[in-house]
């Protein structure tokens, strides 16, 4: 989903990366809190993870593939704020080393995968959790479904800047349906992926995975009530 | 926390087979956006990126014939940049033990 350049036109382009970077600066403040000795390696683990696992394209239908996002993964291992700067810093790296995404079109794929994708990934994710029993399949369960989410929802992220700012006149509806379709299917594929990359984490270190952490955080503190 | 590091290790160690090795065998297909942009024939508004020339561009390293080593090596050198760039930021933004405890 790496936005080349001339998609969108310029205005729209340096609109959303101001918005990208207004979201990346109050991430930036915001991981501090979840950002220790511990849990910083992990997070820089986690970007290095969703890096490596990008470069696999699996195919979805018909001369069409997909790879992972990452974002609701990120979200759900070390939070949000600090998934949403993983998410970026892999971005980057990907447009300035690799030509992957046009460096134009920077702003308009952080917005997308780094807020929409993680954003709405946690979204799903704490829903989930809060409907399904309080164990630790169910981790895995509410990471499937926020990964199945959040790239349809990222992928209407595009439509949203092709409706402002788009270049070409094909109807946006048609770029609509085709986007979220298409995109179904590619968050199975991400479903499947985040809820494999969080169990495994579950199983050896579950006191590391933010969105279980918290969880039992809040227990223990209505025990000690 | 012995297994931290052991986490961490394997973690890194997986992250470099996907993307030193795992990675040749990716699927060649367009992604979503770039078969809709075909589809629905926008495909043509695209600009070739202004990386396009560089060294690392499309995940082969310039002038590495080989497919599997080009690839192999773009995916090692990603992964090593992210690390290294990712974990100093974290490193730079956590909280101080000492403040912690």
């Amino acid at each position: 989903m790496h936005i080349p350049d001339g998609f969108i036109d310029i205005p729209t382009s340096v609109a959303f990366a101001g918005i990208a970077a207004a979201g990346v600066a109050v991430s930036l403040k915001g991981a501090r809190a979840s950002l220790d000795e511990k849990t910083a390696p992990l997070a820089g683990l986690t970007a290095t993870f969703i890096f490596a696992v990008q470069m696999i394209n699996f195919p979805v239908a018909a001369g069409t593939s997909g790879h992972l996002l990452g974002g609701a993964l990120a979200a759900i291992l070390v939070g949000p704020w600090v998934a949403t700067l993983a998410l970026t810093v892999v971005l980057i790296l990907q447009a300035l080393l690799f030509a992957d995404g046009g460096l134009s079109a920077l702003g308009l794929s952080v917005f997308n995968m780094s807020l929409i994708g993680v954003w709405v990934g946690y979204g799903a994710f704490l829903l989930v959790k809060r409907i399904l029993p309080k164990n630790k399949s169910s981790i895995s369960v509410a990471a499937f479904i926020a990964g199945l989410i959040s790239v349809p929802v990222a992928a209407a992220g595009f439509v949203l800047q092709y409706a402002i700012g788009g270049t070409a006149t094909f109807s946006v509806s048609a770029v609509l349906a085709a986007m979220v379709g298409t995109h179904i299917l590619i968050g199975i594929g991400e479903g499947l992926i985040s809820a494999l990359a969080v169990g495994a984490v579950m199983a050896s270190r579950s006191d590391l995975v933010y969105g279980y952490r918290g969880e039992k955080v809040t227990l223990e503190m209505r025990k000690s009530l | 926390m012995k297994n931290d590091k052991k986490l961490l290790i394997v973690g890194f160690a997986v992250s470099l087979f996907i993307a030193g090795f795992a990675s040749y065998y990716a699927s060649s297909s367009p992604d979503g956006l770039e078969k809709v942009a075909e589809d629905i024939g926008f495909i043509e508004t695209a600009k070739e990126n202004t990386n396009a020339d560089t060294t690392l561009a499309d995940y082969g390293v310039k002038g590495v014939e080989n497919e599997r080593l080009s690839t192999g090596t773009a995916g090692v050198i990603g992964v090593l940049a992210t690390a290294g760039v990712s974990t100093g930021l974290f490193l730079v933004l956590r909280r101080r033990s000492g403040v912690e405890k």
